[in-house]
C-alpha cells in the first residue's frame, strides 16, 4: 500500500543524495519524492511516497544525520497537491473541448499556439490522472508532473520542541540524552 | 592564531585525543604529511596498503574503544580505504579516515588521482564530508569524532582538498558541544518500556540471553551478568559478543548461530523468551527466519532503531544505550530459578561433549581445534586474539573462551578476509602490549604485506597461521553443497617461516600437537617484535556443527559421534 511520509532535513548540499542512495540500497520503491525549502532557510522539506514499510523506512531516515524529523501522515487529514504542465496538440475542432476540460477540472491554459496549448492542472493524485486520462485521446505531446507535496490540515505540524526531540523505536518514546 | 588547514587537521587530532595514525602519503595529501612534522606528539604509521590502514584503525578502535584514525591521499589512496571502511561500518566500528583530494578548483575536471570518495563511501559510513571551506575544517573534524563515537558508532570519513589543508585562517577550536539538529542518541528506555519488559521476564520458564555486541560497545557486560545471574538466565554469544560476557561462566551457552553450539541453537529454539541485548538478528545467527524461536516471546534492546523488527519481530522492543536501561531495569528485577530449563541445556551440553574434537584421541595429527584449545590454554583465557576470516575464525570462536570484553576482534558482519593482521597491528599498537593473530593461509596471503609494517614499527603480534591449504570455508561448502567440486580452493602458499625470515621476523612451524604449547609459550616470551608460527593442520577437518544457510536454527549438521566415525 502506498504510504506517504514528510520528512525535515538541513538545507546542505548532498542530502537529497543520501536520501535517493538510502532509498536504492535499502530496496525502497519510491514513487514521488518532492523536495523544497520550508519557512527555515536551514531546513528542507520531503514530501516521499512509498511502496513499502514505513516505519522501517522512517527509522532507517533516521540513520541519516541531516534528517531531523520524519512523519507518516497517511493517516492524517491531509491536503495533497500535485501539479502538471501538459502540452496538447490543438487545431480549430479540438481547442474548444481542452478549453472545456479546463472548466470542468479548474486548469489553466498558460501558453497557446495554433498547434498545441499547454494546461496547467493542480491537485491530488487523482485527479491529474483522470485530466490526462481525458486529454490523451486529443493528443498530449508531452506532459511533466511535480511529484506530490502534503501538509496535514488543522494545527498539527511537523517539528515539535524545536526539532528536539525523534521518535524511536515503533513509535516507543525514548528519552534523549 | 593563524594555521594552514593542514595544521588546522592536527591540532584537531590532538584535541580529540589521537596518539597514532595510520597511513600512506600522496599528492593531494601531502600538505597534512608535512605538518606532521610539527606534530610530534601524533605517531604515523607507514602502512603497505590503504586497506592496511582503515583495518589497523578499526584494530585500534576494537581494543582500546577509542576513535581509529586513517589518513590516506586521493583517487587510489582512498579507494584503497573502502573495504576496511565498509567492514567498519557493519560491525559498528569508530573510525575516521582523512582522505585529500584534488584542490577544489579541479574537482569535477577527471584530474589525476581525482575519484568522489564521498559518493564511494556514501552507504558504507555512517557519515560523511567534502570540506570546501578552510574555516570549517575545525568544526567538521570535532563533528565526525562525535558522530564516529557516539550512539551505534561507525566509520566517518572527511575529504579535504589540497588548497584546504594549504589554506591559512584564524584557529578557534570550537569548544561547545557538538548539537546536530538530525542525531540524538537516545539513552534510557520509558517507564512503560521497563514495566513491559519486567512482566514478560517474570512469566518466562525459558528465558534465554542473546548477548550482542553491545554489550562490549556499551560496557553493559557487568550489568548483564548481574541479570543472568539473579534471574538464573543463561546466555548465548554472538560472534562480536564474544568477550562480553565471562564464557566460563557456568551460565554460557557459548556462540549461537551457524557455528555455534548445538546446545545455544537448541536452547534459543527451546526458549519462550528471548532477552535479545545489543545484536541484530543477523541471517547467520537466526538461520531461517520462518522457524526462528516459535515458542519465545522477544524483548530487543539496541541503540539502533531501526534494528527494531528488522529481521525478527518483537514483543518488547527499547532503543538506548543498554547500560543505561539495564541500569534502570535491575533495580526491579527478582531473584528467579530456572532448574528444569537449565537441566534441560545441560543434557544437551553432555551430547555436544562427546562430539567434540578436542575430547578424542587422533594420534598424530594436528587438528585446528587443537591448536586453538591449547592456545586458550597456554595463553591462560587472556590474550587479545584478532582472527581473519574463515574455518579458523569459527574454530576460534568455538574453542577460545574469552572473558573480558575488547579481547576478540574479529571481522564479522562484513566477513572480509585479510581482515586480520593489519586488524592485529592496529589492536597491538593500541594497547602497547602483544596480540594474537590467528588466520588462515587464505586470508593473510591477501594482506601479508604489512608484515613489513609489523617489523618497521616492532609490533609484538604473534601470527598464528592455521595451514590447511585450502580456502578452507569455502571447500567445506563445496563438500557439503556443491558434492565435493573443489574448484579453486586448494592453494598453494610460499614456506610462510621463510618469509617471515626474509623480514626479519621469528618464526617457526608446528606440525604434532606436542610442539603447540611450546610454541605458543616461545612466542609469548617474545615481547618486542612480531613472531609467526605455521601450524600445519589437517587439509579436510570442517567445522561443526553447521546451520545450513537459510536452514533451519535447530537442522545442524552435528559433528559425527566417536561410534559413527572414524574422523
Amino acid at each position: 500500500m502506498k504510504r506517504t511520509l514528510v520528512a525535515l532535513v538541513e538545507n546542505k548540499p548532498g542530502v537529497l543524495n543520501r536520501v535517493a542512495s538510502l532509498f536504492r540500497r535499502r530496496n525502497f520503491n519510491i514513487d514521488s519524492l518532492t523536495v523544497g525549502r520550508t519557512e527555515n532557510p536551514a531546513i528542507s522539506r520531503m514530501t516521499i511516497v512509498v511502496e513499502a514499510d514505513a516505519d522501517k523506512i522512517r527509522t532507517q531516515l533516521y540513520k541519516l544525520v541531516n534528517v531531523i524529523q520524519v512523519e507518516d501522515v497517511t493517516d492524517l487529514p491531509e491536503v495533497t497537491r500535485d501539479l502538471a504542465l501538459i502540452k496538447v496538440r490543438v487545431d480549430s475542432q479540438t481547442r474548444g473541448e481542452v478549453v472545456q476540460l479546463c472548466d470542468i477540472f479548474r486548469a489553466h491554459i498558460v501558453d497557446a499556439t495554433p498547434e498545441a496549448v499547454i494546461v496547467e492542472v493542480t491537485g491530488d493524485e487523482d485527479k491529474i490522472t483522470s485530466m490526462v486520462e481525458l486529454l490523451r485521446p486529443i493528443g498530449i505531446m508531452e506532459m511533466v508532473r511535480t511529484g506530490v507535496v502534503t501538509m496535514t490540515r488543522g494545527d498539527h505540524v511537523l517539528s515539535p520542541n524545536g526539532y528536539k526531540m525523534r521518535p524511536s523505536g515503533n513509535g516507543y518514546r525514548t528519552n534523549v540524552l | 592564531m593563524k594555521l594552514t588547514g593542514a595544521e588546522i587537521i592536527l591540532e584537531c587530532l590532538v584535541r580529540e585525543g589521537v596518539e597514532i595514525m595510520f597511513g600512506y602519503p600522496g599528492g593531494a595529501i601531502l600538505p597534512t604529511y608535512d605538518a606532521m612534522t610539527k606534530y610530534p606528539q601524533l605517531r604515523h604509521v607507514l602502512v603497505r596498503h590503504e586497506q592496511g590502514a582503515a583495518h589497523m584503525a578499526d584494530g585500534y578502535a576494537r581494543a582500546t574503544g577509542k576513535v581509529g584514525v586513517a589518513i590516506a591521499t586521493s583517487g587510489p589512496g582512498a579507494t584503497n580505504l573502502v573495504t576496511g571502511i565498509a567492514n567498519a561500518m557493519m560491525d559498528s566500528s569508530p573510525i575516521v579516515c582523512i582522505t585529500g583530494q584534488v584542490p577544489t578548483t579541479a574537482i569535477g575536471s577527471d584530474a589525476f588521482q581525482e575519484t568522489d570518495i564521498t559518493g564511494i563511501t556514501l552507504p558504507i559510513t555512517k557519515h560523511n564530508y567534502l570540506v570546501y571551506d578552510v574555516r570549517e575544517l575545525a568544526y567538521t573534524i570535532r563533528e565526525a569524532f562525535h558522530i564516529a563515537r557516539t550512539g551505534r558508532p561507525g566509520p566517518v570519513l572527511i575529504d579535504i582538498p589540497k588548497d584546504v589543508q594549504n589554506a591559512v585562517t584564524e584557529f578557534v577550536y570550537p569548544e561547545e558541544p557538538i548539537e546536530l539538529p538530525g542525531y540524538q542518541p537516545p539513552r534510557y528506555a520509558s517507564e512503560e518500556d521497563i514495566a513491559a519488559a519486567l512482566r514478560l521476564i517474570e512469566q518466562a520458564e525459558r528465558p534465554l540471553i542473546l548477548a550482542g555486541h553491545g554489550i562490549v560497545m556499551s560496557g553493559a557486560g557487568r550489568e548483564v551478568l548481574e541479570f543472568a545471574e539473579r534471574t538464573q538466565t543463561p546466555f548465548a554469544l554472538t560472534l562480536l559478543g564474544k568477550g562480553g560476557l565471562p564464557e566460563t561462566h557456568p551460565l554460557s551457552l557459548g556462540m549461537m548461530g551457524m557455528h555455534g553450539t548445538g546446545y545455544a541453537n537448541l536452547a534459543i529454539q527451546n526458549a519462550d523468551l528471548l532477552l535479545a541485548f545489543g545484536m541484530r538478528f543477523d541471517d547467520r545467527v537466526t538461520g531461517n527466519l520462518k522457524t526462528y524461536a516459535p515458542n519465545a516471546r522477544k524483548i530487543h534492546i539496541d541503540i539502533d532503531s531501526s534494528e527494531i523488527h528488522k529481521n525478527v519481530r518483537v514483543d518488547v522492543p527499547i532503543v538506548g544505550d543498554l547500560k543505561a536501561i539495564l541500569t534502570q531495569l535491575l533495580p526491579h528485577v527478582k531473584p528467579m530459578e530456572h532448574k528444569a530449563w537449565l537441566a534441560q541445556i545441560r543434557d544437551w551440553m553432555e551430547d555436544a561433549d562427546e562430539r567434540d574434537i578436542v575430547h578424542r584421541d587422533v594420534g598424530e595429527r594436528l587438528f585446528a581445534a587443537h591448536v586453538i584449545h591449547d592456545m586458550w590454554k597456554a595463553t591462560g583465557g587472556n590474550a587479545t586474539v584478532v582472527t581473519d576470516v574463515g574455518q579458523h575464525q569459527m574454530w576460534e570462536a568455538q574453542y577460545y573462551l574469552h572473558e573480558r570484553p575488547h579481547t576478540l576482534i574479529t571481522s564479522g558482519g562484513l566477513g572480509a578476509m585479510g581482515f586480520g593482521l593489519p586488524a592485529a597491528i592496529g589492536a597491538s599498537l593500541g594497547l602497547r602490549q602483544p596480540v594474537w593473530a590467528i588466520v588462515g593461509d587464505g586470508g593473510f596471503q591477501m594482506t601479508m604485506t604489512e608484515l613489513g609494517t609489523a617489523m618497521q614499527e616492532r609490533v609484538p603480534v604473534h601470527i598464528a597461521i592455521i595451514n590447511n591449504g585450502f580456502l578452507g570455508m569455502v571447500r567445506q561448502w563445496q563438500e557439503f553443497f556443491y558434492e565435493e567440486r573443489y574448484n579453486a580452493t586448494p592453494m598453494l602458499s610460499p614456506d610462510f617461516v621463510k618469509l617471515a625470515e626474509a623480514y626479519g621476523i621469528p618464526a617457526r612451524r608446528v606440525t604434532r600437537r606436542e610442539e603447540v604449547i611450546p610454541a605458543i609459550e616461545w612466542a609469548n616470551s617474545i615481547t618486542d617484535c612480531p613472531t609467526l608460527i605455521d601450524f600445519v593442520v589437517e587439509k579436510h577437518d570442517l567445522v561443526y556443527p553447521m546451520v545450513p544457510a537459510g536452514a533451519d536454527l535447530h537442522a545442524m549438521i552435528r559433528r559425527p559421534l566417536p561410534s559413527e566415525d572414524s574422523i
